[in-house]
């Protein structure tokens, strides 16, 4: 590997050195061609405006594929040029002809390996996006290098350009695979969600089957997910559908089986209900694809009793394009075999219109053959669309042989519709009505005499022949008829078609054998007449009959078998719809519709026996001592050495750990630097992103928990000051529901019976009243009965307290978690809020006790702000104490983590290394906190809290120094 | 994923490729045309179609084929919505989607193309993204930009494209600030032959313009939002608020965008706006047959009914019409045996009528089946579902913004069978 990366550097510098002498070369090569010489000459111009004007009707001829390569050298000559649109334009052409031409683009390299470096972000994406679209495979190391570097690039553009890169150099090169799998590997692990899609995408088309590389990067996701552009969303969902299926139990399971195997129940993994959980809102998104992908989600990985929600969702998409309509329908079509009733519901949704083109009608039948009513049909039937006529009636045909009570109306509707001008409805019917028949002939025996009288009128061949087995296989029933009928066509034999002759040999056989006294000599003829047919099929047929049934002195044994032969019980047909058999596809995908495997189709593998492994998805969780402490250690304790390596290389934030790894100061390291650079390149939006930040947050915490609209705003918008302040809440409350804030017991298990509640100060504001404290409470229902009517009572709040309820939970079914946000308005006092949880039985006692640290939300200040702000909060206002570090928290990141986690307060950057400043302000009335830490060599440190209410000041400082002290 | 797109019109040229991975060679789109050929109707054709070494997904909009090529496995609505986004985005950019307005702005289509697409992946489909990295042409631009030779083509990533709501660009700034919200419905009906109706659901929509500076955070609520049985949003929009309170919460995109989409509760009953009193008669023996409509209104809520429009789908053996009507005009085309009747607006003193004879081929058998009609009509000021906007409300941002909400009735596929 680090072979390939120097030899792309040394090709590299050949590119840029060789550079002159190629140019000199060009300028002959350029006046050998002798067409459009006008365009050439506006391209030497040095007017940018002219060069733009060739520039742009050479694209339009491309536009219009005409061919325009022989301008190749006199285009990349302009590879450099200031003006963006030229340059633009020209790398447009240079990625449409550079296959053609690969020694002259070879020209244009140096200019890219230049543009990566730019600080620009827009001009690396869009310089490594036209280099990894040349199509030239000398390149190819030059390409692996820049895309190895794009993928640890600071800007998130220039990352999702690199993960875009992946599968082009993938497909020019499918042996850097190895390579590129660790560059998706490290992308995959990118938290931001303009990445995800596209990596995702790589994942897909360079190594779907690596599905081990999905475990770490699960949950985040999932939670990820709906703020995930829709296409990347459609990816994400069709990926995680597979993974799910390897890695999770079939909710289904126990209703295939047995009374005697139900013995172990069936428990659905958490990150199961987590993937179908945050999967569910998309169903409301306005983008066909995205709905169509969670519907096949939910199809293929729900529980049957939640499968019913996307039939709504689908109805919905029937009324867009019809070409989405075509796609849905014949999706709905196979959803509807396997769950029969799911759209019972809709059904007038599916109901045809003569607007609909002809192919939209076909598929809306092909669903509702397997449950309507006839008399809708009959309005169908006289539709002057003759594909669909047919259609029709073939789907009366499924839906009679599928629903037994309704059998006989469709029968005598299609006998009436035998009398039907049109001789395509008539002959349909008759092949319907002939398939229909053979399930219980005996009782039909009228209605085969009416078809026999039909002969002497319909024309069609496919209907002759219909009725004419119909009268062989049951002429026992209509014995008069039967030898009347083959005269009449032994006199036509020699004008009918191949399928109609046929037929009539074999009601010739059939009849001979049953009834020989009147029909042999008919026999004989039709016989004699098929000898000398021009097909040699009907010859063929006709020999092999007269062997058969004629008894002679040297026919065979077969011939005493004649009867049971010809004369055997028919199983009568199955009609099916012609979507039965895709179900083994995923749906949704292109096989499914095409019903053949498509190039590049991931099969959709079966649910394991025994569910692997759960653990794989738990992720360390950054900054946050505890969680790091148990996760590495239960993952230590597994043996398997793949499970070790991979613990191993994504094991950054074990920051408090005794053995850190060198890696991991590196890591943080280049993160900081990564998001400070950002910010400078964004400082004129800084503005506007502070105030996105403003409006993005207050609704925040209605979304509960991990998923919702707002919540990745956080990562998003904290990117730039994470380094400076890592406020644990952002990232971390992303990848787990937990995250590493610290939870309360509000209700324990058994006194709760069965319901435990926890509950959590979530740190976001609380959008419908600003002055109160988010909390976040987590029901988990563990009891074997579900829980109702979660509801707050009686609250007994101290005066000026207030507290804002969540709505009430209706259902929480037996082992489901569910978490909401209440907001309680403490005012600035560490008073407990007490009062009554209920449920539909019971009623709790409760009170929740915020620590002092909750009661403050963090806020933005310049270091000359803070001192300004805190020269006026002196005196009483000031509190310090002197305080000797412990063991474990030496160096600035301890100490500002230990505060940051003892108080929801942001920091303020500081120009000396020794000393921490923190502020902030209480969430009812808005007082300042500031918070500072200077540190001494040998350990010691001293706290100064400023703030105007002196209760708040001092218990902060107490609660400092303890946290300090640890 | 998507390789190549052809742009074909309705007799089967070519007019415009793009490729995002190496060259297809257009003979590819002959297995297309082919498929064309055998359709009766544009419509027909197939929208999935597989040759031996590619699948070609095509979409017909705006009398265009917008044909992609594919290698291997990709769900097909992603395709065919990407489809549909890129002559929503030529519609957007030029006002329509026609070949000659794509002709005339071929490079600037191209250069659109280009960005939407990264080796076949959407990399950029929000149109606030794409104005500001190829902007809009306008008459006043054109000018400078030929005098000055300055590109329409921006050197800045859009802001858009790394925040987390990309639909909005950043430094917003108008000088009158307002927000419009059109609440559109549209009625899909069946009535059988007596006017009873075998069917009738109402599809509703709020079109959205807003022009508000900076980053403004929308609340808009319902009075009735029970009514709403299934909705669909755009992105911008909390699912999680709707969940919980039935309010519409969103930082908007800026300029126009379908805020959301929805179905009205089919328990409802459907105010039907008009009814149509029809006979259609074909003589036995003769060549010929009667024809006589009425349209009146039924229930409007007291509203006018505009922009009534009858079409009627003549049986093939009808040659020509001699109608007379008391209001409007009609036309007949022979070629597609279409009976348009315009009506205009419905005055409930004195109902509108056609009425006439219509003379069949000369020998054919009497038609078979009764033609259906298809109304057209438009009711302003009535959202028919009764559906009221409550309030809106604007968070972040301190001015005061104009505000208003129109509502319109329209009918949506509304059958009449004869």
């Amino acid at each position: 590997k680090s072979g390939l990366c120097s030899s792309g550097n040394t090709a590299a510098k050949r590119f840029t050195t060789n550079n002159k002498d190629v140019w000199i070369m060009l300028v002959i090569e350029v006046s050998s061609f002798p067409r459009h010489d006008d365009l050439k000459e506006m391209l030497d111009s040095n007017k940018d405006s002219l060069k733009l004007e060739a520039m742009k009707r050479i694209v339009a001829m491309i536009a219009r594929g005409k061919n325009a390569s022989d301008l190749f050298p006199a285009v990349v000559k302009n590879v450099a040029c200031k003006n963006i649109e030229v340059k633009k334009l020209v790398y447009v052409y240079l990625v449409r002809y550079a296959e053609e031409q690969q020694d002259l683009a070879l020209l244009s390299i140096s200019t890219f390996q230049r543009g990566l470096k730019d600080p620009n972000q827009l001009i690396r994406a869009s310089a490594l996006r036209v280099l990894s679209s040349i199509r030239v495979t000398i390149i190819v190391p030059i390409m692996m290098l820049a895309i190895k570097e794009a993928a640890s690039d600071m800007s998130p553009y220039v990352r999702k350009t690199a993960a875009h890169a992946i599968p082009k150099l993938y497909s020019l090169d499918p042996d850097q695979k190895d390579c590129l799998i660790e560059v998706i590997e490290k992308l995959l692990a990118d938290k931001t969600t303009l990445v995800a899609g596209s990596v995702v995408m790589a994942f897909e088309e360079v190594c779907p089957e690596r599905i081990d590389l999905i475990h770490k990067n699960y949950r985040k996701l999932c939670n990820l997910l709906i703020d995930v552009e829709e296409w990347g969303q459609v990816v994400i969902i069709n990926m995680l559908t597979r993974y799910a299926r390897t890695q999770f139990l079939n909710p289904n399971m126990n209703e295939d089986k047995d009374e005697k195997d139900k013995k172990k129940p069936y428990v659905m993994d958490p990150d199961h209900r987590l993937l179908l959980r945050n999967t569910k809102p998309l169903l409301q998104s306005r983008n066909a694809a995205v709905v169509m992908a969670v519907a096949q989600l939910y199809f293929h990985l729900a529980p049957k009793a939640e499968v019913g929600v996307i039939a709504k969702a689908l109805v919905r998409l029937m009324r867009s394009h019809s070409e989405v309509q075509y796609v849905v329908l014949q999706n709905v079509a196979t959803m509807s075999i396997k769950r029969r009733g799911m759209f019972e519901p809709y059904l007038k949704s599916f109901y045809i219109r003569s607007t609909d083109p002809t192919q939209i009608k076909v598929l809306k039948l092909s669903y509702t053959g397997s449950c309507s009513c006839f008399s809708f049909r009959q309005t169908y039937i006289k539709s002057m669309d003759k594909d669909f006529v047919a259609a029709t009636i073939q789907a009366i045909g499924r839906c009679a042989t599928n629903i037994g009570e309704v059998r006989d109306t469709c029968l005598n509707g299609l006998v009436q519709l035998l009398s039907n001008r049109d001789e395509l409805v008539v002959a349909e019917s008759v092949v319907v009505i002939k398939k229909l028949l053979q399930m219980q002939p005996e009782q039909h025996s009228d209605i085969i005499k009416h078809m026999a009288k039909l002969t002497d009128n319909i024309q069609v061949p496919m209907a002759r022949a219909s009725i004419l087995w119909l009268i062989g296989e049951y002429c026992e029933h209509v014995p008069k008829i039967a030898p009347d009928v083959l005269r009449k066509m032994a006199k036509t034999f020699t004008n009918e078609e191949d399928i109609v002759k046929l037929q009539i040999i074999n009601l010739a056989a059939k009849l001979y054998l049953t009834n020989s006294k009147q029909t042999k000599l008919l026999t004989q003829y039709v016989l004699n007449l098929a000898k000398y047919d021009q097909n040699y099929d009907i010859r063929d047929r006709a020999r092999f009959i007269r062997q058969l049934i004629v008894p002679t002195d040297k026919s065979g044994a077969l011939s005493k078998y004649a009867k049971k032969l010809f004369l055997a019980l028919k199983p009568a047909p199955v009609l099916e719809s012609p979507f039965k058999d895709r179900d083994h596809f995923q749906l949704g995908s292109l096989s499914h519709l095409l019903n053949a495997k498509a190039g590049g189709y991931q099969e959709l593998p079966d649910w394991p026996e025994a569910a692997p492994d759960p653990s794989v998805r738990n992720v360390e969780v950054k900054e946050s001592v505890r969680a790091v402490e148990t996760v590495t250690a239960r993952d230590r304790g597994q043996s398997s050495e793949e499970e070790g390596k991979k613990t191993e290389s994504k094991n950054k934030p074990r920051r408090g750990g005794s053995d850190t790894e060198s890696g991991e100061d590196k890591d943080s390291e280049t993160e900081s630097s990564e998001s400070e650079e950002e910010e400078s390149e964004e400082e004129s939006e800084e503005e506007t992103k502070k105030k996105k930040k403003h409006y993005c947050r207050p609704c925040a915490p209605f979304h509960g928990n991990g998923y919702g609209k707002d919540i990745k705003t956080f990562p998003a918008v904290c990117l730039a000051d994470h380094a400076i302040f890592p406020l644990p809440v952002s990232t971390n409350q992303t990848i787990t529901p937990s995250g590493n804030l610290k939870t309360y017991e509000l209700l324990h298990r058994i006194t709760g019976e069965g319901l435990s509640v926890e509950y959590c100060f979530s740190r976001q504001p609380f959008s419908p009243d600003p002055h109160m404290v988010a909390v976040q409470i987590q029901f988990t229902n563990s009891a074997a009965s579900e829980a109702k009517n979660l509801h707050i009572e009686d609250a007994k709040l101290q005066s000026g307290m207030r507290m804002k309820e969540f709505p009430e939970i209706e259902t929480l079914p037996a082992g489901e978690t569910v978490s909401v946000v209440m907001g309680i308005d403490f005012c600035d006092s560490t008073q407990a809020a007490n009062f009554q949880l209920c449920t539909h039985t019971r009623k709790f006692f409760v009170s929740i006790q915020p620590p002092v640290g909750e009661l403050m939300m963090p806020i933005f200040m310049t270091e000359n702000e803070f001192k300004k702000e805190q020269g006026q909060l002196m005196g009483m206002n000031e509190i310090t104490e002197k305080v000797t570090l412990g063991e474990k928290c030496h160096g600035e990141h301890a100490v500002i983590q230990r505060v940051t986690t003892a108080a929801n307060l942001s920091r303020v950057p500081c120009g000396s290394d020794k000393e921490c400043r923190f502020a902030g302000k209480t969430v009812t009335s808005g007082s300042l906190v500031l918070v500072s830490v200077v540190t001494k060599d040998n350990g010691a440190a001293q706290v100064t809290v400023n703030c105007e209410k002196m209760v708040i000041g001092t218990m902060l400082v107490k609660d400092i120094l303890q946290t300090l002290t640890q | 994923m998507i390789h190549s797109l052809f742009l074909v019109n309705p007799s089967g040229d070519i007019f415009l490729e793009k490729h995002w991975k190496s060259v297809v060679s257009r003979s590819v789109c002959d297995y297309f045309l082919e498929a064309r050929e055998k359709a009766l109707d544009p419509e027909d054709v197939p929208p999935v179609i597989s040759t031996p070494h590619h699948y070609l997904i095509s979409i017909y909009r705006d009398k265009l084929f917008f044909l992609s090529v594919i290698q291997t496995e990709v769900p097909p609505l992603f395709v065919i919505e990407f489809l549909h986004r890129v002559a929503e985005m030529i519609q957007d950019y030029f006002g329509e989607c026609s070949e000659t307005v794509i002709k005339d702005n071929v490079v600037m289509v191209y250069e659109l193309l280009e960005e939407m697409l990264d080796n076949g992946f959407p990399l950029a489909t929000e149109s606030n993204v794409l104005k500001e990295m190829i902007r809009p042409p306008t008459i006043l631009r054109s000018v400078v930009n030929t005098l000055t030779g300055s590109s329409n083509v921006g050197d800045k990533l859009p802001t858009g494209q790394l925040s987390t709501i990309p639909w909005r660009r950043a430094g917003v700034k108008y000088t009158n600030n307002e927000a419009y919200f059109d609440v559109v419905e549209e009625i899909d009906a069946i009535l059988d032959r007596t006017g009873t109706t075998v069917f009738a659901e109402i599809q509703g929509v709020v079109e959205a313009c807003v022009k508000l500076s900076g980053m403004p955070d929308l609340t808009l609520s319902f009075m009735n939002p029970r009514l709403l049985d299934d909705v669909s949003f755009h992105p911008c929009v909390r699912y999680k608020r709707w969940e919980s309170e039935r309010v519409l919460s969103f930082i908007p995109p800026d300029g126009n965008f379908t805020l959301m989409t929805y179905h009205v509760n089919a328990q409802n009953l459907v105010a039907i706006p008009v009814y149509v009193k029809h006979s259609i008669n074909f003589f036995e023996s003769g060549s010929g047959g009667r024809l006589d409509l009425t349209v009146g209104p039924k229930q409007t809520m007291g509203k006018t009914v505009e922009g009534v429009l009858v079409t009627v789908h003549m049986p093939k053996t009808v040659l020509s019409v001699s109608l007379n009507a008391t209001q409007g005009s009609y036309t007949y085309d022979n070629a597609t045996k279409v009976l348009v009747w315009d009506i205009g607006k419905l005055n409930p003193q004195k109902l509108p009528n056609l009425r006439g004879s219509l003379s069949l081929q000369t020998g054919a058998p009497k038609p078979e089946e009764n033609p259906s009609l298809n109304i057209d009509l438009k009711i302003q000021q009535l959202a028919i579902s009764g559906l009221k906007v409550n309030r809106l409300d604007m968070f972040g941002e301190k001015y005061k913004p104009f505000k208003g909400v129109k509502y319109i009735t329209k009918a949506g596929k509304f059958q009449v069978r004869m």
